[in-house]
């Protein structure tokens, strides 16, 4: 790869470690990952099923929060605060500085997830002492959540690149929340009729679709994943992921600095 | 502007290339998913869950779930499934989340309580529905009517189908005709005619579109079997007179039966195989109980659930 | 070869969000900056000074005309590896060092990793930074992000420097220090063109400038040239009190000091108050001519003063 988009998602990554604020919600994630072993004993016979759900739970919630922040913060804020005059008074093209950013964020989602996730793990091997074959899909749970964190932080690059941090962060998390009901979005269109029918539908298919990215549940059940399900998974990730980030540089590329 | 066509070019492709690739991945994710996505459906089975889950905003939730019974239906069907078990708590989860949803208890009851395949073959659940329904909407005729059919058509019990339809017919908005067809019931419970009586009176009533086909179609599998059985008396009275089948309708029109080939209500003209009377197209003409070939299971029909 | 020509750049602007109306932000003009000149760009706040500098690096798009960059074509990204710049009040990457941040920008421009690693001291040292060379820059003052920009902009040795109010958030001593590194730009060969409201900084470092007022370039040449557009002053010294009121009354303001009277008035006036000295008797001290500064040019052509910069300690 590019020797610019290496340089620009590398400094990516250390501002992120270097973000304070990033600490406190993995350390919360964390702290929730502990929390689980005490409400899954309370809850009698269903421990693992409750580390697992609850485990999992905060990882992807607290993952979203932080996929959104710094997905905005670090390019928003470069324009906002106009740290960017420098980068592109340099011989960086435009698409260099997005593709090198979503690179970076996403590096960092990955690092982020994987201390969160190591915390769940720890969880469950304190209830169940041991791990099973049945816990790789607790594995396949956390790898779909971080393809969901691609998703969410191509998003927010989109978002960022046509508008202020706080209405990114906005849409950010509205297309969230309606891409955990893309399926039901697709059962709506589905029933409607006509001229309507056409625009839900491809509404409908705009959305991202991270209904089929949560196997939480299959996880607390230890329930095996289909091998296809994980391949269909990471193409789609990875093409919703690439048509926002497209998306951002034909935006971006066109956009005066203020 | 050196250098920013080609960037554009290149990236208005890779958007475009991404959107399409992810629309079908979709698809393919979709194909494989309905059963996973009912797990999470059945892992809150509570309808009063789902309304604390829902945060206040049951409404939506309650659409939501709306959406998830029709498409469960239209999946199942769609691939000719006879066991619908998730219908009725799906269903269950809706009204409960909004009890005012009335399409919810006439769609739910219709295929709740038809034999599979065109339903999940539960007359008791789709009564349960239905009482729920009227208790929380008591004005609301319609239910009423549902109730009779449900009583008249799948538990055959002619008694409390007029009783149902004795209520449809005094509410205000209420049809008056249904009055003489409850008075009737008792007696002729089960002939065609009354059955025609009921399904002509959802097919003038109902708004609902999926509704209205449905009962389209039970009037055409109506005039069928009426069509067959006066047929069948032909064929009958031609082998008594001559002592063997006849060949074809034109030796029967020949013999003074009819003056042309019968066509049935889907437009085809009906066969006549060995002395039986059969439609072309019993793949795509439900709820007939006449004119089948030997063996042959009722259709499941086109689909009645947009899909 | 012209380090930059700009060849009829404008900038128009959609302003309010129903009733959008256009703003002329620059005019199109032409302008060229000859190879080792140190070139001022002069113009109060607001006159599109910075918006020409956006526009020169690509950060905004101009609705017409184009630019030459070091004889390229100013929208070739790789022009930039020959040209460091400075925006105006700088912001930086805050949890980086200055070392950090230098090491950054060397990369980016495609710079060699080990002549980086020389690089680096030598220009924080250049600019007076050695000490803070490992501090974050959220620790740094105004003063001393300026003095980061600067370094940023020359890490990788460019050929042409473009600075937006390089001497803004400066102390006299810093400024001083500033003029010292332009000019130390100068003897290596370097172009710089920068920006300024600070009109002594343009007339003690200029070769040549450009005025801008209100998105329209009002004047290009030497200060010299510019200054003796304006017409002179000459300043009158003589012994006496007599003569003031007449000299008073022909536009020039008097001071008075123990038995001498200054006056300061325009050239054309000199033989009037020379005869009411020379009526009233008093005795001639001196006479000498005032040279014009930038500010009287721009007092005159533009009716206006460019703002004095409001120092910030």
């Amino acid at each position: 790869m590019n020797s610019r988009v290496l340089t620009i998602a590398a400094n990516t990554f250390r501002e992120a470690v270097r973000d304070r604020v990033l600490y406190n919600l993995v350390f919360f994630a964390l702290l929730m990952a502990g929390g689980s072993i005490l409400v899954g004993q309370i809850s009698i016979d269903i421990e693992r099923q409750v580390v697992v759900n609850l485990g999992l739970t905060a990882v992807s919630l607290f993952g979203v929060v932080i996929a959104i922040f710094i997905g905005i913060g670090l390019v928003s804020k470069e324009i906002e605060k106009r740290t960017l005059y420098t980068v592109l008074a340099r011989p960086v093209r435009r698409w260099e500085f997005i593709v090198g950013k979503f690179f970076g964020l996403v590096i960092t989602l990955v690092v982020n997830t994987f201390l969160m996730s190591l915390g769940v793990l720890l969880a469950l091997l304190y209830v169940a002492h041991k791990l099973e074959r049945g816990d790789l899909t607790v594995v396949v749970a956390i790898y779909f959540i971080v393809l969901q964190f691609v998703v969410v932080t191509a998003l927010a690059l989109l978002f960022s690149s046509f508008s202020s941090p706080l209405l990114s962060a906005v849409l950010a998390f509205a297309v969230f929340i309606v891409g955990t009901f893309a399926e039901d979005l697709r059962g709506f269109a589905a029933m409607s009729q006509g001229v309507t029918r056409v625009g839900a539908t491809i509404a409908a298919y705009l959305m991202p679709n991270f209904a089929a990215l949560n196997v939480i549940a299959e996880a607390a059940h230890a329930k095996p994943v289909a091998g296809n399900l994980i391949l269909f998974n990471t193409v789609y990730a990875l093409l919703y992921a690439l048509a926002a980030v497209a998306g951002a540089v034909l935006i971006f590329e066109r956009r005066n600095l203020k | 502007m050196k250098s920013r066509g080609p960037v554009t070019l290149v990236f208005a492709v890779l958007t475009l290339l991404g959107l399409a690739g992810q629309a079908l991945l979709v698809r393919k994710v979709d194909a494989l998913r309905p059963e996973a996505t009912l797990e999470e459906v059945l892992y809150i089975p509570s309808a009063k869950a789902v309304k604390r889950m829902g945060l206040g905003y049951t409404g939506l939730v309650a659409d939501i779930y709306w959406t998830r019974a029709v498409q469960y239906f239209g999946r199942k069907h769609g691939k000719g499934s006879t066991r619908y078990e998730l219908l009725y708590p799906l269903l269950d989860i809706t009204t409960s989340l909004d009890p005012n949803l009335v399409p919810a208890y006439e769609f739910g009851s219709t295929f709740l309580a038809q034999r599979p395949p065109q339903g999940a073959g539960q007359p008791e659940k789709a009564v349960a529905l239905l009482e729920k329904g009227i208790s929380a909407n008591p004005n609301e005729w319609k239910l009423y009517l549902h109730l009779g059919f449900v009583y008249y058509f799948e538990i055959k019990d002619y008694l409390a189908a007029a009783r149902a339809l004795q209520h449809a017919a005094e509410m205000p908005g209420g049809n008056p005709e249904l009055r003489a067809i409850a008075g009737t019931l008792a007696q002729h419970g089960g002939d065609l005619q009354t059955s025609r009586q009921l399904w002509m009176m959802v097919y003038q009533n109902e708004k609902q579109a999926q509704l209205r086909k449905n009962a389209e179609r039970h009037l055409a599998a109506i005039d069928n079997d009426e069509i067959v059985t006066v047929l069948e008396a032909a064929i009958a009275d031609f082998r008594r007179r001559t002592g063997r089948d006849p060949k074809s309708w034109a030796e029967m029109n020949a013999n003074g039966y009819g003056r042309t080939v019968p066509i049935d209500p889907q437009g085809d003209a009906y066969l006549l195989i060995e002395g039986r009377v059969e439609v072309a197209h019993p793949e795509t003409f439900p709820f007939i109980t006449k004119g089948l070939p030997p063996g042959q299971q009722p259709s499941i029909g086109p689909q009645i659930v947009v899909q | 070869m012209p380090a930059i020509e700009i060849l009829g750049l404008e900038k128009k602007y959609e302003v309010g969000f129903l009733r959008k109306t256009e703003k002329v932000a620059l005019k199109p003009f032409e302008l060229a900056v000859q190879e080792g000149e140190i070139f001022g760009y002069l113009g109060p706040n607001g006159a599109g000074k910075t918006t020409t500098l956006k526009l020169l690096m690509g950060l905004i798009f101009p609705t017409a005309g184009s630019a030459r960059l070091l004889g390229r074509h100013w929208r070739d990204p790789d022009v930039k590896t020959e040209i460091g710049f400075l925006p105006e009040q700088p912001y930086f990457y805050d949890y980086l060092t200055a070392t950090e941040l230098l090491e950054y920008y060397g990369e980016l421009s495609g710079m060699d990793p080990t002549a980086q690693r020389l690089r680096v001291p030598e220009v924080l040292e250049r600019v007076g930074m050695t000490a803070a060379a490992s501090t974050q820059l959220r620790k740094f003052s105004k003063g001393m992000l300026q003095r980061v920009g600067i370094a940023q902009a020359i890490i990788h040795d460019p050929k042409l420097v473009i600075l937006d109010e390089p001497m803004s958030g400066l102390d006299p001593m810093g400024r001083l220090e500033v003029r010292d590194i332009i000019h130390s730009l100068k003897d290596e060969g370097k172009t710089v063109f920068f920006s300024t409201h600070i009109l002594s900084d343009a007339e003690t470092l200029c070769d040549r400038v450009a005025v801008l007022n209100e998105g329209e370039l009002r004047a290009i040449g030497v200060v010299a040239d510019l200054t003796a557009q304006v017409g002179g002053k000459v300043e009158v010294v003589w012994q006496g009190e007599k003569a003031k009121p007449a000299v008073e009354a022909l536009g020039a303001e008097c001071r008075t000091t123990a038995s001498l009277v200054r006056a300061v008035l325009p050239e054309a006036k000199l033989d009037a108050a020379l005869d009411a000295i020379r009526q009233a008797r008093e005795r001639l001290v001196s006479v000498t001519p005032v040279r014009a500064t930038l500010e009287d040019y721009f007092l005159q052509k533009l009716g206006r003063k460019p703002l004095e910069e409001v120092e910030t300690r």
